[in-house]
């Protein structure tokens, strides 16, 4: 009779620290991953964006994006993002302060007015300029946004990546989870799936063409993200990659933004 | 604007420019040139007759826009020259054609401050339907009648920013005249504005030194800002006048004191907007608010966002002292739609009613991008109802539509 209480009870005490284990080792994952880019300071990348609809026409986009590491644990980075091109909303910026599980505090300078707008950040599934990456999917990523758990190992090309399961804590996200495949030798992501509120897959982001900076820092020069359940595509290829230019939080200020070139 | 003071422009534009150029012959690796701009076609179409004899009857109102920027920075981006002229030629009103000087700066930036002198454009203010606090430029009212146009403004300006906020300080030497409809074009009212002949409480006219000052600070989800303007107001009062037989009004420029504060609190989809502000020199001392709230409605439909605004406007100035104002006692709703496809699409459809009179107006505005050089834009502005004596009873027969094509270069 205790038999039937206590195999079953074995059975799911194992499966519970097994579960707790696969969670500690997610979390390891992304620590590690946060610790071997910790220091970089400050980026500037330039970035050409091109957009392909479900019939193969496509529009390009050309932006900046300036990053500032902040080193405290429990706050974001900060991010200034300025549109070159198409030619209408050159000028344009975008500065966001992220934040772990709080909203980020987001301003937008629109050239033609001169005018600075508080935005709100609530809207982390919209469409980043209309293309088929999400804001939330432009945004630094935190440890703390999420929880973790991981999957299993397996062969990723030439590599052996962690398979690790990505669920939002924030709110507002589009996503349930975000599968994420990342290399055991650096610590690099080479794919993302992400599934929707229903939990269907939604897209498929592919990193490429990794580079080493300072002899530390890996950036992907190249990211293809496939909507599945729209036939969109969006490409981004990165150039110019600069670290630690001297910029600092001034740079990144609201009272700053209007200047922005 | 007066001769010599339009002449006191060139100069500083010349000057500016003359330097561009001869930057121009410097070595190339020393800075950096940009040079991009826009070139617009519109037409307005009126769809409704004229109000007055001696006004263009026509229902096409056709204008050519030309807005080239060029950018010369170096010192690693922290100098930069920026000049950006206007022209619009129009076909009906010599009035709206007109050259401007936008911009014309060199700018400097330090750490924790910048300074700016030339001919500059700076907007304050969070509210959509009126910008109480928005000040330092002067109305370019011949280009739309949403008062959104400004013509460029003499300045020095030093900002500072430090963790108490940023301090925003402004000497403007030089004044610039509101722009007004000629006498042959729609939009006028019933008796031309003889921009000719202004007056000013000021003895230096248009040579008298204002200040601003600004102070702004973010706190958390709350944005604020506290103002102060000294100076000649960018509102004339119009006063009638006798011009060889037939009636024309006149502006004239009051010597004001006013001081703003603007207001916003950003909450998940929500923002609250309010500005408020106090004026002294316009009879006695006036207050005007403007409070309001938009939630935005987000991938309704797909991608699209949908925001609802909505706004009420008070203003407290005696009508027969200060210049005459349409916000006085308002409520402005609006409907937001941004399509966030690959072509920007976005639209904009609100309506403005005066809570006592019911005088209404209706404005939309539509733009989409045709293609990576080309974009589109509609815009309406519509006064369905106006009582005998509302704001806008000169102009009821003035309902347009603008469309205009734009290519940027």
């Amino acid at each position: 009779m205790v038999k039937f209480i206590i195999l079953p009870l074995i059975l799911v005490v194992s499966l519970a620290v097994e579960a707790l284990g696969s969670e500690q080792k997610g979390l390891e994952i992304a620590m590690e991953m946060d610790r071997r880019d910790q220091g970089f300071g400050d980026s500037e990348v330039t970035l050409r964006m091109v957009l392909t609809n479900r019939n193969g026409e496509s529009s390009t986009r050309e932006l900046r994006i300036r990053t500032l590491e902040m080193p405290a644990e429990n706050t974001g980075d900060k991010s200034l993002t300025i549109f070159d091109y198409p030619k209408d909303v050159k000028g344009t910026a975008f500065l966001s302060f992220t934040k772990i599980l709080e909203p980020d505090d987001q301003w937008l300078y629109l050239p033609a007015l001169k005018r600075v707008k508080r935005i709100s950040s609530a809207n982390k599934s919209g469409p980043f300029v209309g293309s088929e990456f999400a804001y939330e999917d432009m945004t630094s990523f935190e440890v703390g946004k999420y929880a973790h758990k991981w999957l299993r190992d397996e062969p990723c090309g030439a590599l052996t990546c962690f398979v690790v399961e990505w669920t939002p804590r924030y709110e507002n996200s589009g996503y349930t989870r975000q599968v994420s495949w990342v290399d055991q030798a650096e610590y690099r992501i080479q794919k993302v799936e992400y599934y929707d509120r229903k939990s269907e897959l939604l897209k498929t982001l592919v990193f490429q063409d990794y580079k080493q900076y300072l002899g530390q820092y890996w950036r992907a020069r190249k990211m293809l993200m496939v909507n599945h359940q729209t036939g969109k595509k969006t490409t981004l290829e990165f150039s110019d990659h600069r670290f630690r230019g001297g910029l600092d939080e001034g740079d990144f200020s609201k009272g700053r933004l209007n200047r922005v070139r | 604007m007066s001769l010599m003071l339009r002449k006191s422009v060139s100069i500083v534009a010349g000057g500016l420019l003359a330097s561009l150029a001869g930057l121009a012959n410097m070595d190339a690796r020393a800075g950096e040139w940009d040079v991009a701009g826009s070139v617009a076609a519109e037409t307005r179409i009126f769809p409704g007759s004229r109000s007055f004899q001696g006004q263009d009857d026509s229902v096409f109102s056709p204008s050519l826009v030309l807005e080239p920027e060029v950018v010369y920075q170096w010192n690693r981006g922290n100098d930069r020259l920026t000049f950006r002229p206007f022209w619009r030629f129009d076909a009906d009103d010599p009035e709206r054609t007109h050259g401007d000087i936008r911009e014309a700066t060199w700018l400097r930036l330090g750490k924790g401050w910048d300074l700016q002198v030339g001919v500059g454009k700076v907007f304050w203010g969070v509210t959509e339907s009126v910008h109480l606090v928005d000040i330092i430029n002067q109305t370019d009212n011949v280009e739309d009648t949403d008062g959104e146009d400004k013509l460029g403004q003499p300045l020095i300006n030093l900002n500072l920013e430090n963790d108490w906020g940023m301090l925003e300080l402004f000497v403007l030497p030089g004044f610039r005249e509101r722009t007004f409809a000629g006498s042959r074009a729609r939009l006028r009212g019933p008796n031309p504005v003889d921009t000719d002949n202004p007056t000013f409480d000021a003895g230096s006219e248009e040579y008298h030194v204002d200040f601003a000052a600004r102070w702004s600070r973010v706190f958390g989800d709350l944005d604020m800002g506290l103002s102060h303007f000294n100076g000649t107001s960018r509102e004339p009062r119009l006063i009638p006048a006798n011009d060889g037989g037939r009636v024309v009004f006149r502006p004239h420029y009051d010597l004001i004191d006013q001081t703003g504060l603007d207001l916003q609190y950003t909450v998940d989809a929500w923002l609250w907007k309010l500005e408020a502000m106090t004026r002294s020199g316009h009879g006695n001392r006036f207050g005007a608010g403007v409070a309001g709230v938009e939630y935005t409605f987000y991938q309704i439909g797909g991608n699209a966002d949908l925001g609802l605004l909505a706004e009420y406007a008070y203003d407290g100035r005696n009508a027969s002292r200060a210049p005459a104002v349409v916000s006085d006692n308002d409520v402005f709703v609006a409907l937001r739609l941004a399509l966030n496809d690959e072509k920007d699409t976005t639209a904009l459809l609100g309506a403005f009613v005066d809570r006592v009179t019911g005088e209404t107006f209706v404005s939309l505005e539509a733009e989409r991008r045709l293609n990576d050089y080309w974009k589109m834009e509609l815009e309406g502005r519509l006064s369905p109802y106006v009582p005998k004596d509302g704001f806008a009873f000169g102009t009821r027969n003035d309902d347009f539509v603008t469309l205009r094509l734009t290519r940027y270069f």
